[in-house]
């Protein structure tokens, strides 16, 4: 249990998939411009990569792990040059899936969340939580909460730097500064504040 | 006809400096970014990324007239993860320790925007010769970024330029030290925000 804490609390603050990782960036930094998108998108994003962590490390396990086809007879098959294919195409397809029983189910988180599922198929930090939960062999409760935290920590990411730019609109930039550069400044300035919290261990 | 006239000549130099995939567009920061801690990574990585993207804009521009549209994202995606499925595992077998130190991000390279952006804005609608120097351009664009930050953050971060160490030990001697915060992530996001300021207010200059 409090490996699982701890997984969590990594993957929120000293591990941040987005300040740590740098993953997710095109989207953090077209979408912070407005908070109710930012958040939004940071919803959606915590909501696919709890789905398609848990959903990726099946199919990792269960079909391209080397000996992982020895149910079929093939002990020494080992397909795991695969993942990279087979993640995105489960990521695609996953995110199409989740918005068609969206669309179903719930008008209202529908019409919160519909729009920037399909952004998401392309998200970096998607396919980086995937590849992350095979490179560090994680069990399947772990990659459950490691998605889940992966995705808290962008949503806190995201919301805390549109909060930031709404501020900034404000402020005198000198010539060239504007927009990009300055976000990427405040952002690293988010991230060198983030890291203060690996110091804390469990 | 001069050679900075021709049409190749400008496919080849406008991502490369003039719409500089990072700092104009704005696209591909993420992979970049991780990998910047030694020239050596990012080095590979650029090798990689070029690749990549010259390669994908040559066979999707092949395909361009029997690629149906409403399905052509897929067939894109489908021949980007091919090729990076090919450069891992190429660096797997003939530079393992390299590919070990870039870890995921090599893999990642599929959901890099720059590429699926050119695959889609560049290649489909133009022929091979053009679309591979237009991925060509790319790569080198986002190549001289990307070493351009690692030689910044390898130089005062661990006193090196590729490897070999260019700060004197009489420097270290004196009480130089190198800038830990250069090894971390922060550094990363503030170096490229400083560059992209440079570079806008060049280009801001140049207008008025």
């Amino acid at each position: 249990m409090v490996e699982l804490v701890s997984i969590f609390l990594n993957s929120v603050f000293a591990g941040n998939i987005l300040l740590a990782y740098f993953l997710g960036m095109c989207s953090f930094v077209a979408v912070s411009k407005n908070i109710d998108t930012a958040i939004g998108l940071g919803f959606a994003v915590v909501f696919v990569l709890t789905v398609t962590t848990p959903v990726n490390w099946l199919i990792f396990h269960g079909l391209l792990a080397p000996g992982a086809l020895a149910w079929a007879g093939l002990p020494e098959v080992d397909l795991s040059f695969l993942k990279l294919i087979v993640f995105i195409s489960v990521i695609a397809a996953m995110v199409q899936a989740i918005e068609m029983i969206i669309d179903r189910f719930s008008a209202a988180l529908y019409a919160g969340l519909g729009i920037f599922l399909p952004l998401i198929a392309v998200n970096c930090a998607i396919l980086g939580g995937s590849l992350f939960m095979v490179e560090r062999e994680m069990s399947f409760i772990e990659s459950v909460v490691y998605g889940f935290g992966s995705g808290v920590g962008w949503l806190l990411a995201i919301t805390a730097m549109a909060a930031a730019r709404i501020k900034l609109r404000y402020a005198d930039l000198p010539s060239g500064l504007e927009g990009f550069g300055i976000t990427m400044i405040v952002t690293g300035l988010m991230a060198m504040a983030f890291m203060l919290f690996s110091g804390i261990t469990m | 006809m001069k050679l900075t006239r021709t049409k190749a000549f400008k496919t080849f130099a406008d991502p490369a400096w003039y719409d500089n995939p990072i700092n104009m567009q704005m696209l591909g920061i993420c992979s970049a970014l991780a990998v910047t801690v030694q020239l050596k990574t990012a080095f590979v990585m650029t090798l990689a990324m070029t690749f990549v993207v010259s390669m994908s804009g040559l066979i999707i521009s092949l395909m361009r007239r029997i690629i149906p549209g409403n399905i052509r994202i897929i067939v894109e995606l489908a021949v980007i993860a091919s090729l990076v499925i090919l450069a891992d595992e190429f660096l797997k077998a003939y530079f393992y320790d390299i590919s070990k130190l870039l870890s995921v991000f090599v893999g990642l390279i599929i959901t890099n925007c720059i590429i699926l952006g050119r695959a889609e804005g560049f290649a489909l609608s133009n022929p091979p010769h053009l679309a591979l120097i237009d991925g060509l351009g790319n790569g080198v664009g986002y190549g001289s970024v990307l070493l351009s930050v690692a030689f910044i953050r390898e130089l005062f971060g661990s006193g090196s330029i590729f490897g070999f160490s260019v700060i004197p030990e009489s420097a270290y001697a004196a009480g130089y030290e190198d800038m830990g915060i250069m090894m971390l992530a922060p550094a990363a996001f503030i170096i490229i925000g400083l560059m992209a300021w440079v570079q806008k207010y060049l280009a801001n200059s140049r207008k008025s």
